[in-house]
C-alpha cells in the first residue's frame, strides 16, 4: 500500500495493479494483538477508508499469484490468468513456522498471521477454558495477552529458562517474565511440547517433553516466521534468506522489485545484509520501492539501525539496533516484529540501569552505541535512536559505562545536536 | 505510571501542549483513534506526521494513555507550528486531472 501511495503521488495516470489473496484488504496487521486483547475492535484496524483506496484508483485482484516470467513480464495467477506489467513490487511477506509435533493437525492448534487467524483465536477463545503457548518473540506474548484478556488460563512453554535469550538480557528477561507471572501466566521452564492430543479431531491436551501432559483446549504456535520467497526463486531471481535486493530495492531485475518482510536489505556503509519483519521499515521499503518504480531508481533505501516499539507483558519496551546474539531456543526463524540485526552483537559490553519508570540498556560497540533497549518510560528511546543511527561517537559512555547513564546519554545527545560530536563511519 | 507529577504541571501542559507523535514507530493500530471522546482521527495525524492542532482535541491524554506501544506524548508548541490548518480528517485530496 506504501508503494501504491508513493507510485500513485508521483504518476496519476499509472495502472496499479494489487494482487493480495488476503480477502481482508489493508489493515495494520500489528494492531492484531489489541484486537485480541479486546483494545480495539476488528473495523478500526483498517488505516484507509474506502474513500482513500478509491482515490489511489488501483485495481485490486484478490487472488494468488503462482508465476512470474521476468524475459515475458508477465505474473500468472491462480486462476491461470496472466498480468503484464512494467515493473513489478514483490512484497509477499512472512509466513507463521508451523509446529511439528504429532497433533499439529489438530482442530484448535492455532496461529497469528493474519485476520483470519486473529478471528479464530477469538472464536475459540469464548468458549475454550485453558490453552498453551509455544514459542518466542514479540507474537508469543501477543497471544498469551489476548488469551489472558478472555479469560483463559494460560500455560507460557519456553524450552530454556528464560523469554526471548538472544535478544533481551537476563534481567529485561526476567522483567518480562515477572510480569506475565503477575497476570496469572503459568510459566513452563525447560519444557518442550512434544505431542498434541485430541479427541473427534479437537485439542484436548498436550504432552511435554519430560511426559507431562497438561489439558487445554487451543495450543498456540508462535515460533517464528519465514519469508514467503518461493514467487522469487522460482522466477530465478537472487534469494538467500529473503529475496536480494540492491540499495534501490531491485531484486536483481531492472524491473522487479522487492519490498517488507522479504527484503534482504544491503546496508550501505558495510554491505552488511539484514532481513526485518517489522512494519514501519516495510512502509519505508514500500515508498521507496514505489518511487522507483515510478521514475527511476534514484531513491536510496537506507537501511537504519532496526527499532521496534512494542509491548511486552503491557510493557512498553524499545528495541534498537545490535543488542544480543546467538539464536533463541524458542524460535526456528524471526519472529514478527522483529530484526536479525537485533542478535548480531559481537561485543559483550554491556550497560544497564534502572532509572525510575525506565529499564534502560545500551550495547556498546567500539566507538559508538550500538544498541539498546529500553523497558517502560520511553523517554529516552528517542536521543538514544538518533544517537545510535548516526552513529555519533560515544567515548565517553564506552569508556565509562559506571557513570550516571541518564546524564552521558542526554549529554552526548545535547552535544550532538549542537554539532560538538563525531560521528563514525562504519 | 503517572502522566503528571503535579497538578500544576498538569494544567500548564492543558493548556499549552499538543500531542506529538512519532510516526516511525506508529503501526496504526487505531486505537488512539478508538478511544478520543471527540472523534479526533488521532491515528491519521500519527500517518501524516502532524501533531494534533484539532480544535476538538481537549488534551484528555485518552490517545497518549492508550497507545500500546507508547509513542504519542504532550509537548507544549511554539505558536506557529507547522501543519494543517483544516481539521485532519481525510488523506489530502489529490488533483481531479488525469493524463490516460
Amino acid at each position: 500500500m506504501a508503494a501504491a501511495e508513493a507510485i500513485r503521488g508521483a504518476d496519476d495516470g499509472a495502472e496499479i495493479v494489487v494482487v493480495s489473496a488476503d480477502p481482508h484488504g489493508y489493515y495494520s496487521r500489528p494492531g492484531l494483538a489489541y484486537y485480541l486483547t479486546r483494545e480495539i475492535p476488528e473495523d478500526r484496524l483498517f488505516p484507509f477508508t474506502p474513500d482513500d483506496v478509491r482515490r489511489l484508483d488501483l485495481a485490486w485482484v484478490t487472488e494468488s499469484a503462482m508465476a512470474i516470467d521476468p524475459a515475458g513480464h508477465r505474473v500468472t495467477l491462480e486462476s491461470g490468468r496472466q498480468l503484464v506489467y512494467d515493473r513489478l513490487l514483490l512484497a509477499t511477506g512472512s509466513q507463521a513456522i508451523g509446529a511439528r509435533v504429532p497433533g499439529a493437525e489438530l482442530d484448535g492448534v492455532v496461529k497469528l498471521d493474519g485476520m483470519d487467524d486473529a478471528r479464530d483465536i477469538i472464536r475459540r477463545s469464548a468458549r475454550a477454558k485453558a490453552a498453551v503457548v509455544v514459542g518466542g518473540g514479540i507474537t508469543a506474548l501477543e497471544i498469551v495477552e489476548g488469551l489472558r484478556a478472555r479469560g483463559l488460563h494460560v500455560h507460557y512453554f519456553m524450552r530454556k529458562d528464560r523469554y526471548w535469550s538472544n535478544v533481551l538480557s537476563e534481567s529485561e528477561s526476567r522483567i518480562v517474565e515477572r510480569e506475565l507471572r503477575r497476570e496469572g501466566v503459568e510459566m513452563h521452564t525447560f519444557t518442550d511440547l512434544a505431542a498434541i492430543r485430541g479427541r473427534g479431531g479437537r485439542v484436548t491436551a498436550v504432552e511435554t517433553g519430560d511426559g507431562a501432559v497438561i489439558p487445554c483446549d487451543l495450543v498456540a504456535v508462535a515460533v517464528g516466521v519465514r519469508p514467503r520467497i518461493e514467487l522469487a526463486q522460482s522466477a530465478g531471481l537472487p534469494c538467500a534468506r529473503g529475496v536480494l535486493v540492491d540499495e534501490y530495492l531491485r531484486a536483481g531485475d531492472p524491473d522487479i522489485y522487492a519490498a517488507g518482510d522479504i527484503a534482504e536489505t544491503v546496508d550501505a556503509h558495510t554491505g552488511h545484509r539484514t532481513l526485518e519483519v517489522l512494519w514501519n521499515p516495510a512502509l519505508l521499503k514500500g515508498r521507496v520501492a514505489g518511487l522507483n518504480m515510478a521514475a527511476e531508481p534514484v531513491h536510496v533505501y537506507e537501511q537504519d539501525a532496526s527499532i521496534n516499539v512494542t509491548r511486552l507483558a503491557g510493557l512498553h519496551t524499545t528495541i534498537i539496533g545490535t543488542v544480543g546474539s546467538g539464536t533463541d531456543a524458542d524460535l526456528e526463524g524471526l519472529s514478527r516484529g522483529d530484526s536479525q540485526m537485533w542478535s548480531e552483537l559481537s561485543d559483550e559490553t554491556t550497560v544497564e540501569a534502572q532509572r525510575g519508570d525506565a529499564h534502560v540498556r545500551l550495547a556498546l560497540g567500539e566507538h559508538t552505541i550500538a544498541g539498546a533497549v529500553v523497558i517502560g518510560d520511553q523517554t529516552l528511546s528517542y536521543p538514544l535512536q538518533e544517537l545510535i543511527d548516526a552513529r555519533v561517537r560515544a567515548t565517553n559512555v564506552v569508556a565509562t559505562p559506571e557513570a550516571p547513564l541518564v546524564e552521558l546519554i542526554n549529554g552526548l545527545w545535547t552535544d550532538w545536536k549542537a554539532g560538538r560530536a563525531q560521528v563514525c563511519r562504519a | 505510571m503517572g502522566l503528571f507529577s503535579t497538578d500544576r504541571e498538569k494544567y500548564r501542559t492543558l493548556a499549552t501542549a499538543w500531542v506529538i507523535p512519532e510516526p516511525r514507530r506508529c503501526v496504526q493500530c487505531g486505537v488512539c483513534s478508538f478511544n478520543c471522546p471527540m472523534g479526533v482521527d488521532v491515528r491519521r495525524h500519527v500517518w501524516l506526521g502532524v501533531p494534533v492542532r484539532d480544535s476538538r482535541c481537549l488534551t484528555c491524554g485518552e490517545c497518549v494513555r492508550r497507545c500500546p506501544r507508547g509513542l504519542l506524548r504532550f509537548e507544549p508548541i511554539a505558536p506557529e507550528p507547522a501543519g494543517p490548518d483544516e481539521p485532519v480528517t481525510t488523506a489530502p485530496a489529490r488533483r481531479k486531472s488525469r493524463a490516460r
